[in-house]
């Protein structure tokens, strides 16, 4: 019984992880708390339901349709809304982005009704160790697992990731050596945009998605990068495996209608003892 | 407007201007029908928060974005006294007496942190309390909400009373705020905002000065919020903790002007006068309308309208530099 909420926790835990990593991905570098991310995860998350259901996409290939799509969106976003603005004092950007996500999600509910959809895979589950798993949401966890793992490796190796580490550092002296930064912000929110969608991807197999829970996914993502620190991603990896087993077991010991309230209290809690987070914030990935 | 701190505060000409302000507002109370009554409540609960609020993330310059948790907690207690049989006024001061117990409590706990930090942390208090009214069901009533009992009365007397009381908390609130601003307090305030660790070194307590700004902000949003459950008589978690609130009331500050006297006034109202011509006529699109005020406030007119009308230097002192606009170029 124990080792399915364990089971349970880390498999939403690892969710939580991919959503969790954009955007602090996009906080690290660009120093904005992005509040269109949960809108982006719903976004996200409908693409891949839309693409599965009416064109007949295996999900796989629709979730990363859907990450194709999001990041263009995000690179757009950035370049031509934010990129002015970009280093104005934390209220202006955390304003001028929550004013966007009123807009966007206005758009979304507009357009896709606040219906819950979700994405039914007929896979059926395995049971090991009287734990049983079911293959939609596993595929799910190692789709999420991979991609966060995908993108940390990409930004110790390729060019293109040593570029964004080396901006968030110092963008000052990253200009001097020649990096367009303009550019390498775009490019960040954009994976970061990227990364959520792919996170709604995920979640459209575990929960039925509106455009109503956008300010759901947008404080997972609050209480994840507290947890494991802002702007980092191991941090985002562990805070949102802590998150999900803390909700799972939270669930048991208070009931499930306080698991939201636990997660924020504690993150205020992390907040006030070790703003820097449970991972500490040493590196720079 | 904050150029001459020597000058005297009170001038005919100011005194004269109140008594006009106060003339019209009284007078419109007593003539106006029903929908502009309760359209001139609103605006009057709205210029409220927006001081309140205006004396921590404008003087002060730390970003809150608690205030539905302040208006939560008023409306909830007063609610509540008043369910409980306590009179109307008892009720209130009640109210404001949680409010700053409230703010006491948060502002020891979320003061220490900056930035986004504060940030984060003022919009997770907002959810712990509404998920807290949601859950609490023995003291809240849960998410069904309570009933308040209505006060005696034609509802058009009520409408009235309820009219002048939220004008005379704007004219005490606005007394306040012009206080603290030509005060020492006020000047700790402006200190901090521009460089904490600076105005520690100069010997102002900056701790002490950000919990009072916190808690004289947090008692009067509170207040409002506590006569706002008293007027509709029914409140329930999603309406009196509603993040919605939380940053509508910076943005109609900041189109007025954040940490001037005026600007909270004058963005309100610009707001609530834009909110019942415009926005009544397209309710699918309430959010996504507010959603472009902001941003064209952010874009156009980030100082505020206040600033830009009134002093020349301004402009020239806070006209940014090529190096700070652009993405760090």
């Amino acid at each position: 019984m124990i080792a399915q909420y364990i089971v349970n926790g880390i498999l939403i835990g690892s969710l939580y992880a991919c959503l969790a990593v954009g955007f602090s991905l996009i906080y690290g570098v660009l120093s904005i708390i992005n509040v269109m991310h949960g809108s982006f995860v719903v976004l996200g998350a409908y693409i891949t339901i839309y693409c599965t259901e009416y064109f007949g996409i295996s999900p796989l290939i629709a979730a990363l349709i859907g990450c194709g799509i999001m990041f263009v969106f995000g690179f757009l976003v950035q370049r031509y809304l934010i990129n002015d603005l970009v280093t104005a004092p934390i209220f202006i950007t955390f304003t001028l982005t929550f004013g966007l996500d009123l807009l966007l999600n206005n758009a979304m509910i507009q357009a896709f009704t606040a219906t819950p959809r979700s994405l039914t895979l007929e896979y059926g589950s395995i049971t090991i160790l009287g734990v049983s798993l079911s293959i939609a949401r596993l595929g799910a966890m190692v789709l999420a697992l991979v991609l966060t793992g995908l993108l940390y490796w990409l930004l110790r190796h390729s060019q293109m990731g040593r570029a964004i580490i080396a901006v968030r550092m110092d963008h000052h002296a990253a200009r001097l050596l020649g990096i367009r930064v303009e550019r390498v912000y775009a490019i960040t929110f954009g994976i970061g945009t990227m990364m959520a969608a792919a996170a709604g991807g995920a979640m459209a197999t575990v929960f039925p998605i509106t455009p109503l829970l956008s300010g759901v996914f947008l404080g997972k993502a609050f209480v994840i990068c507290v947890l494991g620190g802002l702007g980092s991603v191991p941090g985002a990896l562990v805070g949102g495996i802590a998150l999900g087993l803390l909700e799972s077991f939270g669930a048991i010991v208070f009931g499930s209608q306080w698991s939201t309230t636990v997660g924020f209290a504690l993150m205020i809690l992390v907040l006030v003892v070790r703003p820097s987070g449970l991972v500490g914030r040493k590196g720079f990935e | 407007m904050m150029a001459d701190p020597t000058a005297p505060i009170i001038t005919p000409t100011r005194v004269a201007a109140a008594l006009l302000v106060a003339g019209v507002v009284i007078a419109f109370g007593f003539s106006a029908n029903n929908y502009l009554l309760q359209a001139g409540t609103t605006l009057a609960m709205s210029a409220v928060l927006c001081l309140a609020w205006n004396i921590v993330g404008g003087f002060m310059g730390y970003p809150s974005f608690g205030t539905a948790a302040f208006f939560g907690v008023g409306a909830y207690a007063g609610g509540i006294l008043q369910d409980a049989g306590v009179p109307l006024a008892l009720a209130w001061i009640g109210a404001a007496a949680a409010g700053a117990m409230f703010a006491a409590f948060l502002g020891s706990v979320l003061l220490g942190l900056r930035g986004h930090y504060f940030a984060i942390g003022t919009i997770a208090v907002v959810e712990v309390m509404r998920e807290v009214a949601n859950n609490w069901e023995g003291l809240t009533g849960g998410a069904i909400g309570i009933n308040i009992p209505i006060l005696a009365g034609s509802p058009r007397e009520v409408g009235i009373f309820f009219y002048l009381a939220m004008w005379a908390l704007v004219a005490a609130t606005f007394a306040l705020t012009a206080a603290i601003a030509h005060s020492k307090f006020g000047f700790s305030l402006r200190c901090i905002r521009q460089n904490e660790s600076a105005a520690h070194m100069v010997g102002i307590a900056v701790f002490r000065a950000k919990c009072a700004a916190f808690i004289i902000s947090g008692l009067l949003i509170s207040l409002a919020g506590a006569v706002y459950a008293s007027m509709v008589a029914f409140i329930e978690p999603k309406d009196v903790f509603n993040i919605l609130l939380s940053i509508e009331v910076p943005a109609m500050v900041m189109l007025g002007g954040a940490g001037t006297i005026l600007g909270p006034l004058i963005g309100a109202t610009i707001y609530i006068l834009l909110r019942e011509l415009v926005w009544v006529n397209f309710i699918n699109f309430h959010s996504a309308i507010l959603g472009i005020i902001i941003i064209a406030v952010i874009y156009l007119m980030p100082e505020g309208l206040v600033r830009r009308f009134h002093a020349q230097a301004w402009s020239k002192l806070t006209k940014r530099s090529p190096s700070q606009s652009g993405a760090g170029s």
